[in-house]
């Protein structure tokens, strides 16, 4: 009996797994949260909760932001137009709920890549659109020009539930200072603290540190200190578990940066067409068969490059322009001296 | 056999329906979180936990487990409510009198703070006192002294601290003090009922609480002294305190919000009990010759207190939930510290919210048995 029972049961298990087999190969083309996708119509984006030059809405609820640019660019890739994302106002503590539960389908929120992260909480990293690193603001009449001026018993306001509050601890441990860490859940609390006078320095991103400065009551009163204490790559982050949208949201952000590689702009997208670069000319489409691997048209990224622009011009219209952090630094292409470097769409 | 039957069987029937309930959300949980590769299970509570916090009754620091950190939290929540539940209680009560009393300008005046404060949103108020008011406050190194030793600043409040010699001697004194009244109370109690004498024992238990200490001083050997906030340069434009205790100003503005705000609820539920005694009560009592003090202390706050109370009860379970709020404004409680940055970093959701929803949920049903037990000790025991 019981050996009927153990052959019955490794006929069963076979046959289970020849089905999965089947039915993953054909997810492969149509993965579920693509399909999902362009079953509602619209991309379900988690963005922060208002950070100039990342994610950011105006008084008419339109979103801005290198951020909101890589929703939007999937968006244009998978439903042929950038305008249809839904977005998820979050905050640091909310968003990874918000993503493993189903909520939202793509993460970009300026969150940093983390071994832990990308390995413990069934989530996957897809890339990095900007290099970042934790900084400190100062007040100016402070007369602190550097980290090395800070002394016992300094107060440092932060939000919880970022990398940022472990780099604090690292960063002032390392150097043997006692600082009292003072944190908040939302941001807008967090300068709001540091503002009042509540704390000598406010920790966080730099990037977040240039675009919160232009949020005080006097952006002149304050400072970011040179050093930079820890790595901070931010990038879009996706569920575990569908590599086909895994892949979509990785490319159509891979899409964006090597454009600016080649020069296509939205404005000569079209035009590239006939240019005589393979490379380019697979970029807009009018070469080799790309879109297929992920259940796409052959048109997604020229629709992304027309509709959202490369990486250059995401950069410029949202962070450059808006007065944010107008030198690219790291975040500049490998062969402009910065480290944005892609693997190539072939 | 039939008639228990149909007892028996709607019974069944939402037990059943119950545990279905529970088994398909355990079960989809399950399913879900197997499917995006996360693990469920306790065992982070025993890791480093990494990171600091601003505030905290035991020792810890980021290398210390979450277990620890949860234990912050927890402690932290239970001081916030503890203060906010003394001092609302105090005020609630002063309040609630206030409201009866004949006099026009205090009647009204407290009929205006209880109708202000509980029509605002506490959340707001919470906002109010800690980013309007605490802009108000200078910085440390404008900083008035109050009475030369506390200084209110922008950073918080820093009062003296007590340095103590031989502090045993005088913490015994005052529990021999506290055996001697409650034993002269006794006492009190029985001469009264033999021979109707009246000790006056309220005087006489001020005069010992006050006296045993002092001894102890004079001829204890105990000493104390105090060690004064001294100001302390950062750098140009920034200084802090140092030496004394620091009460952060997150914990001050808390405590007062959610004082002033429960207070509001206590006062309603204290002059409810006093109005509920009927009038033919207090007339009764003078009626037989006794005084406005004893009519209060005998008749009326016996009876009031029955109907105060229960609602009460909730007064202090809601202070203790609402604290919660905290973590607005970074007060380091158990929603900021554990369900905040712990369930950050490790990511454990499910197991995170379900130990502070347990959490919560012992501390309120702790409040409640404590409340029920003194309910039922001034209960009317019939005889």
């Amino acid at each position: 009996m019981f050996k009927y029972l153990k052959q019955l049961t490794s006929l069963v298990a076979m046959v289970a797994v020849l089905f999965t087999f089947t039915t993953e190969s054909m997810a492969a083309k149509k993965s579920k949260t693509l399909k999902n996708t362009q079953k509602k119509g619209f991309v379900r984006c988690g963005v922060s909760q208002g950070l100039p030059g990342f994610s950011n809405a105006d008084a008419a609820g339109n979103w801005t932001g290198i951020d909101v640019d890589v929703c939007r660019a999937v968006a244009a890739a998978v439903l042929g137009d950038a305008n249809k994302v839904k977005f998820t106002p979050l905050s640091a503590k909310e968003r990874f709920t918000a993503l493993t539960s189903g909520e939202i389908d793509i993460l970009s929120r300026n969150t940093t890549w983390t071994l832990s992260r990308d390995a413990d909480i069934g989530l996957t990293f897809v890339g990095v659109n900007f290099y970042d690193g934790q900084g400190f603001m100062v007040r100016k009449s402070s007369g602190i020009t550097s980290t090395s001026q800070f002394k016992d018993g300094i107060s440092a306001c932060t939000n919880i539930g970022t990398t940022t509050e472990l780099n604090m601890r690292d960063f002032f441990n390392s150097k043997g200072i006692k600082y009292e860490p003072v944190a908040f859940e939302k941001a807008d609390e967090v300068v709001a603290a540091y503002d009042a006078g509540r704390c000598d320095t406010y920790t966080t991103d730099k990037s977040g540190l240039a675009a919160q400065r232009t949020k005080m009551s006097n952006p002149d009163e304050h400072i970011v200190l040179p050093e930079t204490v820890s790595k901070e790559p931010l990038g879009p982050v996706v569920r575990q578990g569908d590599s086909v949208w895994e892949d979509i949201v990785r490319w159509s952000l891979n899409t964006m940066i090597e454009a600016e590689e080649y020069g296509i702009t939205s404005a000569n997208a079209d035009m590239m067409k006939t240019s005589d670069n393979p490379a380019i000319k697979r970029l807009v489409g009018a070469e080799g068969e790309l879109g297929a691997a992920f259940g796409l048209d052959n048109d997604w990224s020229l629709r992304i490059i027309k509709q959202v622009g490369n990486y250059g011009e995401s950069y410029k219209r949202n962070i450059a322009d808006t007065g944010i952090l107008p030198d690219r630094g790291p975040n500049e292409l490998w062969t402009k001296g910065g480290i944005l470097y892609v693997p190539p769409a072939r | 056999m039939n008639f228990k039957l149909k007892d028996i069987i709607p019974q069944l029937i939402t037990v059943t329906a119950v545990v279905l309930v529970f088994g398909f959300f355990t079960y989809n949980a399950q399913i879900n979180m197997e499917n995006r590769g996360i693990d469920f299970g306790y065992g982070f509570l025993s890791q480093e936990s990494s990171f600091d916090v601003q505030f905290s009754l035991i020792e810890y620091d980021g290398s210390h487990s979450y277990f620890r950190a949860y234990l912050v939290g927890l402690l932290n929540t239970i001081l916030v409510s503890v203060i906010g539940i003394i001092i609302a209680t105090i005020l609630g009560v002063i309040v609630g009198v206030a409201r009866l009393s004949p006099n026009y300008l205090i009647n009204k005046f407290a009929a205006f703070y209880v109708e202000f404060f509980r029509n605002i949103p506490l959340l707001l108020q919470i906002f109010f006192w800690y980013f309007a008011a605490l802009r108000a406050l200078p910085l440390p190194q404008d900083a008035e002294a109050i009475f030369g030793v506390f200084f209110l600043t922008i950073k918080g409040l820093y009062v003296p601290a007590f340095i103590w010699q031989n502090f045993s001697v005088f913490f015994y004194s005052i529990v021999a003090a506290i055996i001697t009244i409650i034993i002269i109370r006794i006492h009190a109690k029985r001469v009264q009922e033999n021979q109707g004498k009246q000790i006056p024992v309220f005087l006489i238990s001020i005069g010992l609480i006050f006296i045993l200490p002092l001894l102890s001083f004079l001829i204890g050997g105990v000493g104390i002294s105090f060690e004064v906030p001294v100001l302390k340069q950062l750098a140009t434009t920034s200084f802090i305190y140092e030496g004394g205790v620091s009460l952060p100003p997150e914990l001050i503005a808390l405590t007062l919000s959610l004082s002033l705000y429960t207070a509001t609820f206590i006062a309603e539920c204290v002059r409810a009990g006093i109005q509920g005694v009927g009038k033919g009560q207090k007339e009764a009592a003078a009626s037989i010759g006794l005084t406005p003090n004893q009519v209060l202390k005998l008749v009326i706050m016996p009876q009031a207190l029955r109907i105060i109370i229960p609602p009460t009860t909730n007064q202090y379970l809601n202070l203790t939930k609402n604290s919660s709020l905290a973590a607005a404004i970074a007060y380091p409680d158990l929603v900021l510290v554990f369900a905040g940055t712990a369930l950050m970093q490790t990511g454990k959701a499910i197991e995170i919210v379900s130990i502070t929803m347990f959490t919560y949920l012992t501390l309120s049903i702790s409040i409640s048995l404590l409340m029920n037990w003194y309910n039922k000790k001034i209960a009317i025991q019939e005889k």
